[in-house]
């Protein structure tokens, strides 16, 4: 027990560094939090992560236009700006996976036929996706806290890259995502450490795809279904075949339907050279 | 020992539920789970060996505990939905009393029962529709006025400010307001005169200015002489002798929130001065 203290500590001592010096995978960028900037919105909130920077505001619940009405349900819209140029395709992919993580996680029961509204603007951006995916989906989650939207846990997202050697990279500077032979974008609950949305780009096995254990049950009892599809990726790594011009991706959100029930108690294995809590690593601001 | 180590598996695990009790005034989380104190003193450590012997082998004495605003019924226990500080209110007669978490929102909802002010958007043949600031326009009767019958109409246009109570809110049905109470009187409900200045603040500041023994309005109301209401909607209407009082009220209001008592006491003593 207390060397595990001892090692979170050591982990907790290694956030707060700077770009340079790094534990093997085991560390984050600085990251910074700011909540309630913006006087209009209802929740606004600015997230730091690296070199990229996201603004966030919600407003909600909100009036919504009979078209998009809900009967039992509010209705959730994220809408994502980017830093120069018109929205495109790659931002309306975003934006549906922020919406199916957040709509998995607000209690859009409590509100039916209202509206709630994420707006999300790019302030910095280092040029690499799965970074401004995770650190938008803790703008999301920062602002519709600072809102007071009720939801039923908190999420983060987190990006990490798969080194051609097998090495895990946590949080990779864009030099490494580029370098790296697969990159992930997760996003996951704080209540039972549940995989929300799973985002990836690039070639790995099954083996390396954090399993179940590493990251708690998946949610509700069919897991056979929540299996991303990975078998692509791994066909094409067994015949050799890396195409360098077509990445294989693949984007999976698993929304949470009704709470499941409350699974048996189950021992999280902190591993210190791959997945250290990243759940409760995002508190670390609060 | 054995505490260390189940504190240190709560916080590894960070899914094990606490008891309300224990986390009274913290900062508490959406997702977290809270045991009701009943049922912390079945599962506390120790308690195997020392759980008194009930006559009713299967019945547990149940208190009575009102879950509040933040929280939601998940099984036995409470789950946490916004985040805040958990509180706890001790109940006057029997019961377990309240439990709520106080958390800081700018956008208001309906609730049965609260006091709003609102602001007359659309007349419809005998219904006023009054927006509130909430998800949808209350509806406002003509009859709902003191001493308004069909023929006697009350004199409301539209762009008036109302203050009234709501009869129905949830989250179902379209809220509902009237402007008198349950024996037909107004109480001070009812059109808000001319001038003043209406503004916005937080549900919060609002909720801290009708606290019983809220000094700031005691100090406030010996500055200017004044006219104030209070809408639980975040929206407070204020009108002094001149503009000028009125806008340095309305300032002063809207600050108070971010200030410390010294800091207020400092601009109440120079606004006294000058």
């Amino acid at each position: 027990m207390e060397e595990e203290m001892h090692t979170d500590a050591k982990i907790r001592a290694e956030t707060g560094a700077g770009s340079s010096p790094r534990g093997p995978g085991c560390s984050l960028r600085h990251f910074a939090c700011e909540q309630n900037l913006l006087s209009r919105p209802d929740g606004s909130a600015s997230f730091l992560q690296g070199d990229t920077s996201v603004l966030a505001g919600v407003y909600g619940p909100a009036e919504v236009k009979v078209s998009k009405e809900i009967f039992n349900k509010a209705t959730l819209e994220v809408i994502l700006r980017p830093k120069i140029g018109l929205p495109g395709v790659a931002e309306k992919s975003r934006e549906r996976l922020i919406r199916n993580t957040c709509e998995a996680v607000v209690l859009g029961t409590l509100h039916p036929r209202t509206s709630i509204t994420v707006v999300l603007q790019v302030v910095s951006d280092a040029g690499s996706g799965a970074q401004l995916l995770a650190c938008c989906l803790n703008a999301a989650c920062m602002a519709l806290v600072d809102a007071g939207v009720p939801m039923r846990a908190l999420f983060c997202g987190v990006t990490c890259a798969l080194d051609s050697d097998g090495t895990l990279v946590l949080d990779p500077t864009s030099k490494q995502e580029k370098e790296a032979r697969a990159v992930l974008t997760f996003a996951v609950d704080n209540v039972e450490r549940k995989l929300l949305m799973s985002s990836t780009k690039g070639l790995f096995s099954d083996a390396e795809f954090p399993s179940s254990a590493k990251l708690g049950p998946l949610p509700g009892s069919s897991s056979a279904w929540l299996r991303p599809r990975r078998l692509r990726n791994t066909s094409s790594a067994s015949t050799g075949n890396r195409c360098r011009g077509v990445t294989p991706r693949a984007e999976t959100s698993w929304g949470r339907g009704p709470l499941p029930p409350p699974p048996p108690t189950h021992p999280l294995q902190p591993e210190a050279n791959q997945r250290p809590s990243l759940a409760s690593r995002s508190y670390g601001l609060m | 020992m054995a505490e260390a180590a189940s504190v240190a598996a709560e916080c590894l695990a960070g899914c094990r539920a606490r008891g309300a009790r224990s986390v009274l005034g913290q900062v508490v989380l959406p997702g977290e789970e809270l045991l009701l104190p009943e049922q912390e003193d079945a599962e506390g450590p120790g308690g195997a060996g020392e759980r008194p012997l009930s006559l009713n082998a299967g019945a547990r004495s149940r208190v009575r505990v009102i879950c509040g605003p933040g929280l939601r019924r998940c099984g036995d226990r409470l789950l946490v939905t916004k985040c805040g500080r958990l509180r706890h209110k001790e109940p006057g007669g029997g019961g377990g009393g309240v439990y709520w978490v106080d958390s800081q929102q700018k956008r208001y909802v309906p609730v049965k029962g609260d006091h709003v002010i609102g602001i007359v958007t659309a007349k419809s043949g005998d219904i006023f529709k009054v927006d509130v600031g909430g998800s949808e326009p209350a509806s406002l009767s003509y009859l709902s006025f003191e001493g308004a019958t069909k023929r006697n109409r009350p004199n409301v246009q539209v762009g008036d400010l109302i203050y009234g109570q709501f009869v129905v809110a949830n989250k179902d049905m379209e809220p509902e307001m009237v402007c008198i109470d349950s024996c037909g009187r107004a109480n001070g409900m009812g059109v808000i005169g001319q001038d003043g200045l209406l503004f916005k603040v937080t549900l919060g500041l609002i909720r801290k200015l009708l606290a019983p023994d809220c000094e700031i309005i005691q100090e406030v109301g010996k500055l200017y002489p004044l006219e104030i209401v209070f809408g639980m909607n975040g929206r407070i209407w204020v009108k002094a002798k001149t503009i000028q009082q009125t806008l340095i009220l309305a300032n002063i209001l809207e600050a108070c929130e971010h200030m410390t008592s010294d800091q207020r006491k400092q601009i109440f003593s120079r606004l006294a001065e000058s």
